[in-house]
């Protein structure tokens, strides 16, 4: 069952001579955990805007096609109501934190919904928990590292409890173990809640072994749809520009000037390190 | 800067530290207005000494006098100035005439630190809570909170603004009067710009987490009134009396009289 | 030539982010420096033009002290490209924003159009000669802030995380100019926490760790020491990982890169 579906999506920003995106399809299933990337400028970003309603309410503008986000029409309905089911979690750390406690940072949203404050503090301590920042909760944002910033952004989104999360270049200014932590936290949500998961990122040697669908975009539109080893393995995904995996990418050498083969392109590297290992020992 | 950092919040626990603001501001309140009400040194030293035990008991004794020494400039201004106005007149400064002058600084140093005790004892998100149960409109609250949080931030990147420019041959410090505001563009300019989408950021995030959802938002913390709230509500109004009634029908000495004993 | 002599420094908040820092860096070296945020690279790196004055030790460039030189004068010498391009940004044209650094240097009339026309013309930027600099897109902001350092040529270039939001191929762009820079004889000094764009540009390697310098060597060697790289949280480069797992075949152990990655597979795959 799709939870997100468009079609034929285009969309440009007001006073824009052309579209940042065009005629986009796609289909989302519950559940997945997808990777959105493609070269800057592509529409990763609009894409992920109009995923909640920011497009088109917050940026006006032009929209046509249809796009539907859990069984929502997108234009017919407003932010606040999308945003009970899809969160979204923005590329710059600092500037979704706007309390002077993480902990009243997380309840921001619920305050928002009218919660009542009896069940506000269960659930934002179980968001608290679930991100792994409960021991953080009476620091202030500008205590906090990068990497601590973002896992209270992720908490404030799914102390909400949306189905659907989706993350714009969340690791931007994340050093690589940060950014780790992050896409830990992210695949923890995604395997044990269940909740979807699209992730914009250009630093697929990282990402790419949590996700089961990528898509790649460039100049506005899909380019590439499916599975991972396929679309990372392909050519064009190389001609393009993506930052491929550096064992997807030693595969392609391999297979192309020594003709190593096999049906599961790699895509970590434990992977490509097995099979050469089994290559070289015959 | 050392003005304001007898005015930036500390975070220590301490009994003051726990009372309600609104009683605290309350308390401030009578107290300016019975500062106002005295011409006499007498009185206004002992609101002033009535101060020190709420510091010593808040633990921000250092932070406190660095207040008031960045207060010292402004009331030798106040003192000056009312003592030149007094003997403008006759020609040389009475012994009045200084008691007077002290007595109007006193009451402005009375003013600041009493102030300033209540924000080195009240944290910016207590205060927010304040205002909102104050029935401030929440936007109002919110842009207070917010601005208090990205204070830091913003002084930050002014730093690094500056590091960024005087990297490119920028001298802060070089040039007539003029020249020296005009060094100071290539740091608004992107500060400013800065501060533009960094609203535009943050309005995002808060669209995207239900703002405006309902009208009648509701709050993780509450301000509850506790004993010692109580107890310094009456503190307060006990002041207040008794400063009125000494005002009006106690004679009040002044240090002239006091000295000719 | 820059000498870092036994550097502390702490900062008026009282954080000690140099702990004994000790360097050389020859003229046209390509240095990377590299570690954790909060390691101290940033820190290290403002002490080159005199942003930062270290509270012990001292720093030469060339002949002069930081100590007693004013940023300005070092600036002249040591180029800083700082993270974000809109911090520096401000003028109405990228013209005016090219000219800003050789106008406070003393530059005039047509050494100074010479100069902002060849700054334009090497980051491929003519073309938004007369553009606001708020108009261009990410990228070519980072363009602009670049050009306006490399205007006035200076012989050292210092970059503070160049990589930081660029997608793969902005990344390879920015590798190739580097080391073009390299080539024509400038010292690079590059801070960044991305592994895999210094483990593509072999660069020598500094890995800094708590206020002090736990490696210093050739690329290939200090991304491929484990130990090392624990101590300073970075992660081995992709293809050390991939060879770290094949040692037990004899192959060796200090590859980063993936065209010798790829000589070394093809050769043994030929052989059997």
């Amino acid at each position: 069952m799709a939870v997100i579906e468009t079609k034929d999506l285009t969309y440009t920003y007001p006073n824009a001579t052309k579209p940042a995106i065009h005629g986009v399809s796609l289909k989302i299933e519950k559940g997945e955990f997808v990777i959105l990337t493609g070269p800057s400028g592509c529409g990763k970003t609009t894409l992920c805007r109009c995923f909640n309603g920011l497009i088109p309410h917050f940026y006006q503008g032009e929209l046509t096609g249809e796009i539907q986000v859990a069984g929502l029409n997108v234009a017919g309905n407003p932010i606040h109501k999308l945003t009970l089911h899809v969160g979204l979690v923005f590329q710059n750390p600092e500037n979704q934190l706007f309390a002077l406690s993480v902990e009243k940072d997380v309840a921001f949203g619920l305050e928002n919904l009218g919660v009542p404050r009896e069940d506000m503090q269960k659930q934002v301590d179980w968001a608290l928990e679930t991100s792994g920042i409960y021991n953080l909760r009476e620091r202030a944002p500008d205590e906090l590292s990068g990497g601590q910033q973002q896992r209270v952004a992720i908490a404030s989104i799914i102390a909400m409890r949306p189905e659907i999360m989706v993350l714009d270049e969340p690791t931007s200014f994340l050093d690589p173990m940060g950014a780790e932590k992050i896409f830990e936290v992210i695949d923890k949500l995604n395997k044990s809640l269940g909740i979807t998961v699209i992730l914009v990122e250009h630093r697929l040697d990282l990402a790419a072994r949590y996700a089961n669908h990528v898509i790649v975009m460039d100049k506005g539109k899909i380019i590439l749809d499916g599975e991972p080893r396929t679309v990372l393995g392909s050519q064009k995904a190389r001609l393009l520009g993506v930052g491929i995996p550096k064992a997807t990418r030693l595969y392609q050498i391999l297979e192309e000037e020594n003709g190593l083969k096999t049906d599961n392109v790699p895509v970590t590297s434990e992977e490509i390190v097995k099979l050469l290992r089994e290559v070289l020992k015959t | 800067m050392s003005v304001f950092d007898g005015l930036k919040f500390r975070r220590v626990t301490s009994p003051i530290h726990m009372l309600d603001p609104r009683i605290k501001f309350l308390y401030v309140c009578s107290i300016f207005v019975v500062a106002i009400l005295f011409w006499e040194l007498l009185p206004l030293i002992i609101l002033f000494l009535m101060q020190i035990p709420f510091v010593l008991l808040a633990r921000v004794q250092k932070e406190w006098v660095r207040s008031l020494r960045g207060a010292a400039f402004l009331a030798v201004i106040i003192f000056s100035t009312n003592l030149f106005f007094r003997f403008m007149y006759t020609g040389y400064p009475t012994l009045q005439d200084i008691e007077y002058a002290s007595a109007m600084t006193l009451r402005f140093v009375v003013l600041v630190e009493s102030f300033s005790v209540f924000f080195l004892t009240t944290s910016p998100d207590h205060l927010g809570l304040a205002l909102e149960q104050s029935h401030v409109p929440y936007e109002f609250c919110f842009a207070f909170t917010t601005a208090v949080r990205f204070v830091p931030v913003l002084a930050d990147e002014a730093q690094t603004i500056m590091d960024a420019q005087k990297a490119r041959g920028l001298e802060l410090e070089k040039g007539n009067f003029l020249k020296r505001i005009r060094n100071y563009i290539p740091i608004l300019i992107p500060l400013i710009i800065s501060a533009i989408r960094r609203s535009l950021e943050l309005a995002e995030a808060m669209e995207s987490r239900a703002w405006g959802a309902i009208e009648k938002r509701t709050n993780l913390y509450v301000l509850k009134m506790r004993k010692a709230d109580y107890l310094l509500i009456l503190a307060s109004i006990l002041i207040l009396i008794i400063g009125v009634y000494i005002r009006y029908y106690v004679p009040t000495p002044s240090f002239s009289d006091l000295l000719k004993l | 030539m820059i000498k870092v002599k036994d550097v502390y420094f702490t900062y008026p908040t009282g954080v000690e982010a140099l702990k004994g820092v000790s360097l050389t860096i020859r003229d046209g070296e390509f240095i990377a420096i590299m570690g954790q945020n909060g390691a101290g690279k940033t820190t290290l790196i403002k002490h080159f033009n005199g942003l930062l004055k270290p509270t012990k030790g001292e720093v030469l460039v060339g002949s002069v002290n930081t100590k007693t030189t004013s940023v300005a004068r070092l600036a002249r010498n040591v180029g800083f490209v700082f993270q974000n391009p809109d911090n520096q940004l401000f003028c109405e044209t990228v013209e005016e924003e090219v000219a800003f650094a050789l106008k406070n240097f003393g530059y005039k009339d047509t050494t100074l159009k010479k100069r902002v026309t060849w700054a334009l013309n090497l980051l491929g930027l003519t073309e938004y000669r007369k553009t606001s600099p708020f108009m261009l897109s990410g990228g070519e902001r980072k363009r602009v802030a670049l050009a306006s350092v490399l205007a006035w040529n200076p012989k050292v270039v210092v970059m503070d995380e160049p990589t930081i939001g660029q997608d793969y191929q902005q990344k390879e762009i920015l590798r190739q100019f580097i080391i073009q820079l390299n080539t024509q004889g400038k010292t690079v000094v590059v801070v960044t926490h991305d592994v895999e764009f210094v483990a593509e540009c072999n660069p020598r390697v500094i890995l800094m760790s708590e206020g002090k310098i736990v490696a210093d060597g050739v690329g290939k060697k200090v991304l491929t020491d484990i130990d090392r790289l624990t101590q300073a949280s970075i992660v081995l480069p992709q293809v050390a990982q991939i060879f770290m797992g094949l040692t037990d075949f004899g192959l060796p152990t200090d590859v980063i890169d993936l065209y010798e990655a790829r000589e070394i597979l093809m050769k043994r795959l030929g052989e059997k």
